[in-house]
């Protein structure tokens, strides 16, 4: 009778407990990089460069080898194939980290509290780090990025809502220029809008110049996450709206809209992300600048790009210790604005 | 042919015959007894059948003027970029006039005393984009043919090699690079690339020599097309991978489950069904990459030397190369009116080959994917 009351365990075949081929793996893919930076130490090649040039062969003909004669046969094509998988990973997050890393470590040893809040117009080349700052640039940036955002969000979300609710004919021609414009090089919107508004004299080299020319690059980003999202808003809301009469402007407004509020938003922030560090067309545009001026319309205006660029240009020693500090700023700044897109975008898709 | 109305009761099950009236699927008798249901008979041709009514619309005013904008908003994109056309083309066009077509195959580029000959110059000027427009195309090509493998291999890690609990956090990483500043990349290209890319490409020259890429001319390593393309090939991997990673994963469940039941491996089943089916998705991604990495500037300006005055055809060792980009943010600043139009000449360039690159790419992903549904 208890026999009949106990409920036997689920079998769960596919997770076969097998330690001697753990074990097996184990020493593949741990022993083998040991195993090869040995030979790197004892041998003349040294270096990063020389480990991965003796670890990769080594490892395909360890894990080639296993594969034959150990536990558990594999094929010598599967387990190359595994062993480069895996090592694009490896390289790639070298690449990254390398990448990454001195930004960081610069960043740091050379931060001071006073580079956030001063201007550089009495920082001479190569001036110590306490004085002066990118306190300029980092305001420049606010203000270009801000007006850009306002111009290209309400356009971008506009196209997507061409898209997804008038759904007429021009639909995929839409969408086939606005693919087309994520492909513009940054450059050639600045050269675009520095022919179009500071040749002909409808501004200075300005912020606002650079906002635009900014928000050319961000219209598309903005544009396609904002049609995404707007495809999930359900169709049974829009048609509920319109059954109980309302017209096409007020179910947008009044439904659409609300809807994906956090989507458009994460969509806006994405689109910040894009062009936040954006240097080529702020430098025929914004200019570039060593003191604080808040005004978009008239003269010019720094940015953190710009204004990295500008200290690497200098070169000195100190020049450039500001540069990675301002790399790091910027840095921190893509990384919170991207992961906080990323958050709501996932809890929008939870909700 | 008489059609009956009333007749049969609404209740019944019936089909829709499609000729506009409604066929009973239980056989009930034409004509039933008048004294359970009122009937009535209508005469009417077989030959006219009924039109649909016409239901006009009068949209309210806020909604014509909500679609307009709307609609201006959508056409917003192809205004800017006929715009970017239009602007470029008139500002260069004093440039294009001058030289005509040899604008695009002269092989100097020299400001002179920013006259032209025709002017009266004594040292007239000269411009031939040819060096910028294929050294950009060189080192697009050596960037994409690092970041191609690489990207492939990654995407099909996280894929295909990585628990799934790995795979997301890992998805969102490779976002995150994607989105690095360019000028992040021009710092490390400078400061933390070339030091250790010079020895790799002393490396390829003496020991490879003999292929015809890695022989030079001088042997000055730095700042070489070869150096360019590795940092394009860091930025342009994770946008690769993006788009040949969501291939991969749309992969149908039963062409994979299928292969697995035949006995696929891993690389078998890579290499019969899984890549068969992305190539489309590779291909475009690649492009995609391509028109990137065409278009990039501030990264290539730190670790490119500009050549203007020849060709550098395939010495991707050679610290000699040419950008259009780069070429337009180094002589923006001292250019002189006629120097400035043919700077305007080099971003039109520029911009309908990325143009063309990205169109390419739209095209190839979209077919491949059309081939799926």
């Amino acid at each position: 009778m208890s026999d009949l009351l106990t409920i036997p365990a689920p079998h769960e075949p596919w997770k076969v407990s097998d330690p001697l081929f753990t074990a097996q793996q184990l020493i593949t893919h741990l022993g083998t990089p040991l195993l090869a930076a040995l030979i790197t130490v004892l041998s003349p090649v040294s270096g990063y460069s020389g480990f991965f040039v003796v670890w990769l062969p080594l490892h395909v003909i360890t894990a080639g080898l296993l594969g034959k004669y150990g536990h558990r046969k594999k094929d010598f094509a599967n387990t190359t194939l595994e062993v480069l998988m895996g090592a694009a990973l490896v390289v790639f997050g070298t690449f990254v980290a390398s990448v990454m890393w001195p930004v960081v470590s610069n960043g740091i040893a050379g931060f001071h509290f006073s580079l956030l809040t001063q201007d550089a117009s009495a920082t001479e080349v190569d001036a110590p780090l306490n004085v002066g700052g990118m306190g300029h640039a980092i305001l420049g940036s606010l203000i270009i990025v801000g007006a850009a955002t306002a111009i290209s969000v309400p356009i971008g979300v506009l196209a997507a809502l061409y898209v997804t609710e008038v759904r007429g004919k021009l639909t995929p021609f839409v969408r086939f220029f606005v693919q087309a414009m994520s492909g513009v090089p940054s450059i050639v919107a600045g050269l675009f809008v520095y022919a179009a508004l500071v040749v002909s004299g409808l501004l200075q080299f300005s912020g606002l110049a650079g906002a635009i020319a900014l928000s050319i690059l961000m219209l598309p980003t903005v544009a396609r996450t904002a049609e995404e999202i707007l495809r999930l808003v359900p169709d049974d809301l829009r048609t509920a709206a319109l059954a109980l009469g309302g017209t096409q402007w007020r179910v947008v407004r009044m439904v659409v809209l609300p809807a994906a509020r956090s989507g458009l938003i994460t969509a806006a922030i994405l689109g910040i992300a894009r062009v936040a560090g954006e240097t080529a067309p702020l430098l025929l545009t914004a200019f570039g600048n060593t003191a604080f001026n808040a005004n978009p319309v008239s003269d010019s205006m720094s940015a953190l790009p710009l204004y990295v660029f500008s200290q690497m240009l200098l070169g000195g020693e100190n020049d450039v210790a500001r540069a990675w500090v301002a790399c790091l700023v910027l840095l921190v700044i893509v990384g919170v604005l991207f992961t906080t897109a990323r958050v709501v975008a996932s809890k929008m898709k939870k909700a | 042919m008489a059609v009956t109305f009333g007749w049969p009761p609404s209740r019944l099950p019936s089909v829709h015959s499609g000729f506009g009236w409604t066929k009973p699927l239980l056989r009930i008798p034409d004509t039933p007894s008048a004294h359970h249901f009122p009937v009535t008979t209508i005469e009417s041709p077989a030959t006219q059948a009924p039109t649909p009514r016409n239901i006009p619309v009068v949209r309210r005013v806020s909604d014509r003027v909500f679609r307009g904008i709307l609609i201006a908003g959508g056409l917003a994109a192809f205004i800017i970029l006929s715009g970017i056309f239009g602007y470029l083309a008139k500002s260069a066009t004093p440039v294009l006039k001058a030289f005509g077509f040899e604008f695009f195959t002269g092989s100097v580029w020299y400001s002179g005393d920013g006259l032209l000959a025709s002017e009266g110059s004594v040292d007239p000027a000269q411009f031939g984009l040819l060096p910028m427009l294929w050294g950009s195309l060189l080192i697009a090509f050596v960037a994409v043919a690092i970041a191609l493998p690489l990207a492939v291999g990654v995407a099909l890690a996280v894929t295909y090699m990585i628990p799934k609990k790995l795979a997301l956090p890992l998805t969102i990483f490779i976002d995150l690079v994607a989105a690095i500043p360019s000028i992040v990349f021009g710092l490390w290209g400078f400061y933390v690339l070339m030091p250790h890319g010079a020895l790799w490409a002393q490396w390829l020259n003496t020991n490879l020599s003999w292929v015809p890429f890695f022989q030079v001319e001088f042997p000055a390593f730095e700042q070489s097309p070869f150096m360019a393309g590795i940092v394009l090939a860091i930025m342009i991997t994770p946008i690769i991978a993006a788009v040949a990673r969501e291939i991969f994963a749309a992969v149908p469940r039963d062409l994979i489950t299928g292969a697995q039941a035949l006995g696929a491996s891993r690389w078998t089943l890579i290499r019969d069904v899984v890549l068969p089916f992305g190539r489309g998705g590779i291909i475009g991604g690649a492009m995609l990459g391509l028109g990137r990495a065409l278009g990039e500037t501030i990264a290539v300006f730190f670790v490119l030397q500009l050549f203007t005055e020849g060709t550098n055809w395939f010495h991707i060792l050679e610290s000699s190369g040419g950008s259009v980009a780069s070429l337009i943010v180094s002589r923006f600043g001292e250019a002189q009116p006629l120097e400035l139009s043919a700077l305007f000449g080099a971003g039109l360039a520029l911009f309908l080959i990325t143009l063309l690159a990205n169109a390419g790419a739209t095209a190839i992903v979209a077919a491949s994917t059309r081939k799926r549904k």
